[in-house]
């Protein structure tokens, strides 16, 4: 599809290649949708409207399900199976399972060895692909994006339509370019960069857009990285956030189970080459980062847009002048018990959380685990590593990653969201202060009454070690 | 669905800003696999005390005075966060039929209109007038008109809001939005016969 030669962005060229009908003044957008992701806790009510209504899912071949919210991430016993002591959540699941396979949805069930988050299996399977179409029912569906992809979250209803049509009523939204520009520097990594984006727009600040991230620092990304930048757009308001695809995505492609292979491969090829943003193309919007001035960042507030360098002091209510604002942050500091211009950099925790589907991938735990070789969790500290996916944590045990974390003291679990939402039991206790290297510090997101600091796998690992929240560099250094 | 073209209650105020779906319903109440009995469930980390049952007092939810209040004033950046649906489920449940705030996160906006709650956007000056009628007045109610984008306030005074064409055709005739995709089977034919499949997930 050309456009009578006018340079296109990546978001423009993949919404225009899935258009079923164009939005007018009276109806939004239709999309076609090339890859629906479902897993327990957003389906089952989707589910049931398609059986009110005698409606089929109409492509089952390009749906994939798999459990990871409600499911435990506890040891498996002397069977090998994953004991799940919720009763509520044993409904959930075995009415997901009914439902996969009732309308013939392929799925992997908890305990299969391709069980795992959502937002990891997907491109680990090579499922996820340069210019598809992708949702699920799970905000940070974002995550894709980092292939080139548009992918977001919808809600159950939107489930709903996806599963029986294939398609969604979408109004297209705005672009917003994030330059990135500049090279990080050690001990500093695409957590950092995304939470210093949203802690400077806010998170708000993207509603209504989505984002293409730019610039060297991003081109310098592996994959895993890209993964973590795009993953929480939606913490900055943008439904999704994307990247062009370049040699770095067209590798880790190759040889994954569902990736095309052969003249297929030449024939997406052909396409994935045509994605990235045209010169000149424009954006409803720009924004430039350095990463050459970045260091380590941390949040201190209920929100992921109340975010600093980790070397900072919290900020004053006094000093904002915004009325809602200053009773935003009145209200996050008296949750969080933190004071103005207190600095969290030697604040004790009790817990380290590295896990969530921003931060469970492969490099994410080798990180943390060349930081925590040889050092010894604090006696204060409960450490819980979570991998993202069983294939992660297979990888993972195979490099005895396992061993330097159970070494040092920290717990070594099974794949799922676990801590990042508190559904399966794995929670903080009320006044508990942890860092963690998921995506949202949402008052009681992580076990009620809990405050959340999110921080880079590096900085986590550091803290871990120090029973305080710690700057990796100057450990790096030592 | 139901149709809707006007509504009318009345208003209470939670002046937080950037209120998430974690607040809106906790995580721990999406165990569920229907839709029903989840309005207990709103605002519950608020709503109740230390054991998660009984009311909290200084919650004004559980003030007598605003018992029935029916339209929820909010601060900024409203059902920011995830995308359960659970959260509108949670506040029709609850009682309530419209949420008035200056912005709403995007993915909240579009569920919430699927289930017949209306997101009313108004200018922040709207918005502060509203809370101190709420806060000095229990009771004080506002009504809106959907065909005509206009919310009453007490006073008399019309304001505007804005609602895409299609998301007020819905309301206003109880459409529904998966019998209007349904009805596109031929679009959708059309546009799979001219476009490869881009991934098998069964084989
Ligand atoms: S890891 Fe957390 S953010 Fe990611 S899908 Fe699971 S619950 Fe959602």
């Amino acid at each position: 599809m050309t456009d009578n030669g006018r340079p296109r962005t990546l978001f423009e060229k993949v919404w225009n290649a899935h258009t079923v009908r164009e939005q007018s003044d009276d109806s939004p957008a239709v999309l076609y949708i090339d890859l629906h992701l479902v897993h327990e806790v957003t389906s089952p009510q989707a589910f049931s409207m398609l059986r009110e209504r005698g409606l089929m899912v109409r492509r089952p071949e390009q749906t994939i399900g798999t459990m990871d919210h409600s499911t435990p991430t506890t040891p498996r016993n002397e069977l090998g199976i994953i004991p799940i002591a919720d009763a509520m959540a044993a409904k959930q699941l075995d009415t997901f399972s009914r439902n996969c396979s009732d309308f013939g949805i392929p799925m992997y069930a908890l305990g299969d060895e391709h069980q795992g988050i959502v937002h990891v299996i997907g491109p680990e399977k090579g499922l996820t692909q340069p210019g598809m179409t992708i949702v699920c029912g799970d905000s940070h569906t974002s995550t894709h994006g980092a292939f080139g992809a548009l992918a977001f979250g919808i809600g159950t209803s939107e489930v709903g339509h996806v599963l029986a049509t294939q398609t969604l009523l979408q109004n297209k939204p705005r672009t917003m370019a994030v330059n990135v520009e500049g090279r990080l520097g050690e001990g500093v990594t695409a957590k950092d960069i995304i939470l210093a984006i949203i802690a400077r727009i806010g998170i708000g600040g993207g509603t209504g857009q989505v984002f293409e991230y730019r610039g060297e620092a991003i081109r310098s990304l592996g994959m895993e990285g890209r993964m973590t930048v795009c993953n929480m757009s939606i913490e900055g308001g943008a439904r999704a956030g994307m990247v062009a695809p370049d040699d770095t995505t067209f590798e880790y492609m190759v040889g994954r189970q569902h990736a095309p292979s052969g003249a297929d491969w030449d024939a997406a090829m052909a396409y994935w080459r045509t994605l990235p943003t045209d010169d000149g193309a424009a954006f409803d919007q720009q924004i430039t980062l350095s990463a050459d001035e970045l260091i380590p960042m941390i949040t201190y507030g209920t929100n992921p847009g109340m975010g600093m360098p980790i070397d900072g002091a919290v900020p004053a209510p006094a000093d904002e002048p915004d009325f809602n604002k200053k009773t935003a942050l009145d209200k996050a500091l008296a949750y969080m018990d933190l004071s103005p211009g207190q600095r969290l950099l030697g604040k004790a925790i009790d817990v380290v959380f590295i896990g969530s589907c921003t931060n469970s991938r492969i490099t994410d735990l080798r990180q943390a685990a060349s930081f925590i070789e040889g050092r010894k969790v604090a006696d204060s500290v409960r450490m819980m590593v979570v991998p993202g996916s069983q294939q992660v944590k297979k990888q993972a045990e195979s490099e005895g990653l396992d061993d330097i974390f159970r070494a040092a003291g920290a717990e070594w679990r099974e794949a799922g969201c676990s801590m990042c939402i508190a559904m399966n039991g794995d929670q903080l206790q009320p006044g508990q202060y942890a860092v963690s290297t998921s995506n949202r510090n949402f008052e009681g997101r992580q076990g009620k009454g809990g405050r959340t600091f999110l921080a880079s796998p590096l900085t986590a690992a550091a803290s871990a070690v120090s029973g305080v929240v710690a700057d990796p560099r100057v450990l790096l250094a030592d | 669905m139901e149709k809707i073209r006007h509504i009318s209650g009345s208003i209470i105020g939670l002046p937080a800003n950037d209120i998430d779906t974690d607040q809106i319903i906790p995580a721990r109440f999406l165990k569920v696999t229907d839709k029903a009995g989840l309005g207990k469930a709103a605002f519950c980390d608020w709503r109740y005390l230390e054991d998660g049952e009984t009311p909290n007092p200084a919650f004004i939810l559980n003030q007598p005075a605003y018992a029935g209040a029916s339209v929820l004033v909010a601060g900024n950046n409203f059902g920011c966060g995830s995308s359960r649906e659970h959260a509108p489920w949670a506040l029709l449940g609850a009682g309530f039929n419209a949420v008035i705030s200056t912005d709403f996160a995007d993915i909240f906006r579009n569920n919430a209109l699927k289930n017949g709650l209306l997101p009313i956007v108004v200018d922040r000056d709207t918005q502060q007038q509203l809370f101190s009628l709420a806060d000095e007045d229990p009771g004080t109610t506002v009504s809106v008109d959907v065909e005509a984008q206009e919310l009453t306030l007490p006073d008399g005074r019309r304001v505007n809001f804005p609602l895409d064409g299609f998301s007020k055709y819905c309301l206003l005739h109880g459409v529904d939005q998966l019998g209007y995709l349904l009805a596109l089977e031929d679009d959708v034919l059309a546009y799979e016969a001219g476009n490869p499949q881009r991934v098998t997930t069964t084989d």
